[in-house]
């Protein structure tokens, strides 16, 4: 004998989730198709034990998958930055590239999930490498800049204020002076 | 998704900046937790107890009775488990040198008190936002120096 049955799968999917939801003790509101709301803060472990029990019935979550993409993008932001060859690329075709997905997309996705924008990123990023070149390489500004695809010196040192709030020599002069500082706290 | 949020204490002397900032931070898109003392005897007290939770970020006032921000700075860096603790001081002072020697002595951040609610609504935001960055990145927090 055969039967055939007809399902629909938004109320599968939904009592499925809701099971598992009270199962584990967790206070929710379901919000749509694939959307849930927690209502209170879950412990890691509990919530890891859920997430694995769902995975029985296929379902994930996508928000770390969106953790994922924006970690490739932040990785990708650096691999830019430090690479010679690649400096002289444009972020956002290089991005939408490497990640397949259109620049658009990748742009909204970071903002909601890192409260800054790809482009601030950018350029917190090339800060940081400019400080790391300024007190651990030999290099001149003049020549951070140009590693760094700064069309001038000058607008490095206007973007370097802009993101710290103080000149490259006054950040190299701090770091040197704590420097010397620890030292002669570890002399004492 | 487990809430993401950042640990904030703060400490001042003055009740109506306690107010202020403590309102400003939940007005953030980063979801804050927060934690206030009233002097540097109250929080040297709570990070040195075995149970406290050690913040990501710390706010502390130049100007307090018993233990100043100075004084609570140097007790803060001498120790290696709060070598992770992003501080920031905030002042009225914009002397030059005064600035650049509390960064010498370890602070990440320099807040020149604002005058009016909505700056120093917008200058919190963008520290705990930059602040975030260095949280969620592994950034050097060696090189993390911001004024504001």
């Amino acid at each position: 004998m055969k039967i055939f049955f007809k399902f629909d799968f938004n109320s599968v999917c939904r009592k499925v989730l809701e099971k598992k939801l009270i199962e584990y003790n967790i206070k929710h509101n379901i919000i749509g198709f694939g959307e849930v709301e927690i209502l209170e803060k879950i412990d890691t472990i509990n919530f890891l034990e859920f997430t694995e029990s769902l995975k029985e019935f296929g379902i994930d979550i996508i928000e770390n998958q969106k953790s994922v993409l924006v970690q490739k993008i932040k990785d990708s932001i650096i691999e830019i930055i430090h690479s010679p060859e690649l400096i002289n690329v444009k972020f956002s075709i290089y991005l939408s590239e490497k990640l397949s997905h259109s620049y658009g997309y990748l742009s909204s996705l970071f903002s909601d999930v890192t409260y800054t924008s790809i482009e601030n990123y950018i350029i917190l990023q090339k800060i940081e490498y400019a400080k790391q070149l300024i007190v651990s390489s030999d290099l001149s500004l003049t020549e951070i800049a140009f590693q760094l695809n700064y069309s001038s010196v000058a607008y490095l040192s206007t973007q370097f204020k802009n993101v710290t709030g103080i000149t490259p020599s006054a950040f190299q002069e701090i770091i040197t002076r704590r420097r010397e500082l620890a030292n002669k706290n570890k002399a004492t | 998704m487990t809430e993401e949020y950042i640990h904030i204490i703060l400490a001042d002397d003055d009740e109506d900046d306690r107010l202020l900032f403590t309102d400003a931070f939940k007005e953030l898109r980063i979801n804050t937790k927060v934690n206030t003392f009233n002097d540097g005897v109250e929080l040297m007290d709570y990070l040195n107890s075995p149970n406290a939770i050690l913040p990501n970020i710390l706010f502390l006032d130049l100007n307090m009775p018993k233990k100043n921000g100075i004084e609570c700075l140097h007790e803060i860096k001498k120790i290696e488990k709060f070598s992770d603790i992003a501080i920031a001081i905030f002042s009225t002072s914009s002397s030059e040198e005064h600035i650049q020697e509390t960064f010498v002595q370890g602070a990440n951040i320099y807040i020149k008190k604002p005058s009016d609610y909505l700056t120093l609504k917008k200058v919190l935001a963008e520290v705990i936002t930059i602040n975030w960055q260095y949280h969620t990145s592994g950034l050097n927090k060696e090189n993390f120096l911001l004024r504001i």
